[in-house]
């Protein structure tokens, strides 16, 4: 990567500007409420986190560069200059107070997607050297390792041991010509093990056949949270040539928001191609094998249980009705958080926030709007299908005392299988 | 030009003709700017379409979720009485759609003018009310920048002007509608150079909006 400077950070924002975001631009009111929408907002009360606020560079060089009448008030002096001073102050406002959740862009009365132009302001951040150390650790680690967090194979191969001991089942390694190239997240791999056993299990339930890459595992995608699409399209790369190298028809993305949407939606884009093979998330596979009949679960759950939906997961990707659908399997009292789906509220943790330590007192504030939601429907348990989520939800539940468990879907079903299953493929 | 007629006659003729030709030539370039952007080629595989939700969206932003309405009931109540109340007294006093039928060719049946009266009223309140909420409250108050007071004033000015001329409450009548001609006038030649595009640009948007979520299978 060249040198990052103001002018790499104008030049990339300048690239980032396209027919949506001028109609966006030119639409905005200053009603305020997206305000309204976003956790960061209503749980400081703060009025400089309003989310179009955070987005002033990208309209400053917008107005002054694409836009006749700007170009005028520009020249005369009237318009604010976008410099590093600029920079440095909105950095806390693009990164640390936004987990590009994406609620606003669904709250916005003239209908301007917030999110889609933070995700493009965050270019602009990182080439002019404006991005949070904790996110730019982590991509280089990514770079570097293939990890975020810096995990190699050999911990997994590890943990891959340890989930043929206990199952009695093979994890498939390297296979090449199976239907599923599964992905994993770090944070999975070492907070939730238990992952990695469930979908063993299940596959093998339901005759699924699948494998793991050794050339590349991790699904997430530190360039798309930080906004490099350099370091994006490489990550994105490496998963492409394992599914491509052992001829895989699809890629499972894991119980992880922002890895699904990198993968799923972002992928294709940063590479300039599309997939020889299709995406799924791990939900729509298990729905799509509840929907086929091959998941044969017995029991339900007895307790009390609500559902944490994952913004990228359900209001960024459509995949909503799946994991209610899958509940319907396990669970005999499912309730719903009030405002769910579309317009559930994000837990606060997504979009690299909880990569970037200094954001740590916003996101806690943020998950305020999550204790909130589930101190009103007063669940025993809850459920998630994102490590980042879970794990947000483990922490701010037990930093308000909260005595609530937080279990992950695809484990949930995994303790459900009949045990002599058909298992036809 | 020194007499109320002259005056009058002034700003209904060329004055009202250069705001118009302002208007159209100056928001007919905001939407070519707009447009010549473009949207690069996305490669990913599609889960629904863009143009039924995109259109689907200008529709149903209109009205605002249920969260959001009792999070912030003022904004979203208040707001729709002046909007419709500026669009019913712009489109439907019976000299406005003379107005139209003058310039455009084109006319459609007006309300009775009282109503329209008791509309405008209302409308003057309502927007009273939207900019003492813009001073007072936290966020509005942040985020307000000149242009927003410029704006308000603007769209102000036209309703009360009609207002005061329609009960002929300034005399002489031909200064009163002068003014009231002169403050859209105004409204013409600020409106593609301030926040006042939204009045086109916000379909677009929009539509945008409806069309990158619905491509992902989420109508937003």
């Amino acid at each position: 990567m060249s040198e990052l400077s103001l002018e790499r950070g104008l030049n990339a924002l300048r690239a980032e500007i396209d027919a949506p975001v001028a109609a966006f631009f030119s639409s905005c009111v200053h009603c305020g409420l997206c305000a309204t929408a976003c956790p960061f907002c209503t749980e400081t009360g703060d009025p400089k986190y309003t989310p179009i606020l955070k987005l002033e560079p990208l309209r400053l060089v917008w107005e002054s560069e694409f836009t006749l009448w700007g170009r005028i008030k520009s020249s005369l002096g009237l318009t604010r200059k976008v410099d590093d001073k600029m920079l440095e102050e909105w950095e806390e406002l693009l990164y640390d107070s936004c987990s590009m959740c994406g609620r606003c862009s669904v709250v916005c009365p003239v209908g301007n997607d917030l999110q889609y132009m933070i995700r493009k302001t965050r270019e602009g951040m990182v080439a002019s050297g404006h991005a949070p150390a904790g996110l730019i650790e982590a991509s280089a680690r990514s770079i570097r390792t293939g990890s975020p967090m810096g995990l190699q194979w050999k911990t997994l191969a590890v943990q891959i041991k340890h989930v043929q001991g206990s199952t009695g089942i093979e994890v498939p390694v390297d296979k090449a010509g199976v239907d599923y190239l599964v992905l994993l997240s770090s944070m999975e791999v070492i907070n939730f093990p238990e992952y990695l056993e469930a979908i063993t299990k299940i596959f093998d339930h339901a005759g699924v056949t699948w494998t793991l890459s050794t050339d590349c595992f991790e699904a997430t995608n530190a360039g798309i949270q930080i906004g490099s699409k350099d370091i994006a399209a490489e990550l994105v790369e490496r998963v492409v040539s394992a599914a491509v190298k052992l001829k895989v028809k699809n890629v499972i993305s894991p119980e992880c928001g922002h890895a699904y949407t990198a993968i799923r939606w972002e992928g294709p884009n940063l590479i300039g191609r599309s997939y020889p093979f299709r995406v799924f998330h791990i939900i729509e596979v298990l729905d799509e094998l509840r929907a086929s009949g091959r998941l044969q679960t017995e029991g339900k759950e007895n307790d009390r249980l609500s559902m944490h939906d994952p913004c990228n997961l359900a209001r960024k990707s459509g995949c909503i009705q799946q994991q209610r659908n899958l509940m319907d399997l396990v669970a005999s009292d499912f309730v719903d958080l009030k405002e769910h789906g579309v317009y559930q509220w994000c837990c606060g943790a997504g979009g690299g926030v909880s990569s970037n330590e200094r954001a740590e007192p916003l996101k806690l504030a943020a998950f305020k709007r999550k204790k909130a939601q589930i101190e009103e429907v007063q669940p025993e348990r809850m459920v998630t299908m994102c490590a980042t989520c879970r794990t947000q939800l483990e922490e701010g539940l037990e930093a308000f005392n909260m005595d609530i468990p937080v279990v992950g879907l695809t484990e949930m079903i995994a303790d459900h299988l009949v045990d002599k299953g058909p298992a036809k493929g | 030009m020194s007499d109320p007629m002259g005056f009058l006659l002034w700003v209904k003729g060329p004055a009202f003709n250069f705001a118009l030709a302002v208007f159209a030539l100056g928001m007919l370039a905001r939407l070519v700017e707009i447009f010549i952007l473009g949207r690069k080629t996305n490669y990913a595989e599609a889960k629904g379409g863009e143009w039924g939700p995109g259109f689907k969206t200008m529709l149903t932003r209109t009205v605002a979720d249920p969260g959001t309405f009792a999070r912030a009931p003022f904004n979203v109540v208040v707001g729709w009485i002046w909007h419709i109340g500026f669009i019913t007294a712009l489109l439907l006093f019976i000299p406005h759609i003379e107005l139209f039928r003058g310039v455009l060719g084109i006319a459609w049946p007006g309300l009775p003018n009282p109503v329209v009266d008791a509309v405008t009223a209302i409308t003057i309140l309502a927007l009273v009310a939207t900019l003492v909420h813009r001073t007072q409250h936290p966020v509005k108050k942040h985020i307000s920048t000149p242009e927003d007071y410029l704006v308000w004033t603007v769209t102000f000015l036209p309703v009360l002007t009609g207002y005061l001329a329609y009960h002929r409450l300034v005399n002489p009548y031909p200064l009163i509608l002068g003014l009231h001609i002169l403050s859209v006038n105004l409204f013409l030649v600020v409106f593609p150079f301030t926040k006042l595009t939204h009045v086109f640009t916000a379909f677009i948007a929009r539509w945008y909006n409806g069309a990158i979520f619905g491509r992902k299978g989420v109508q937003s």
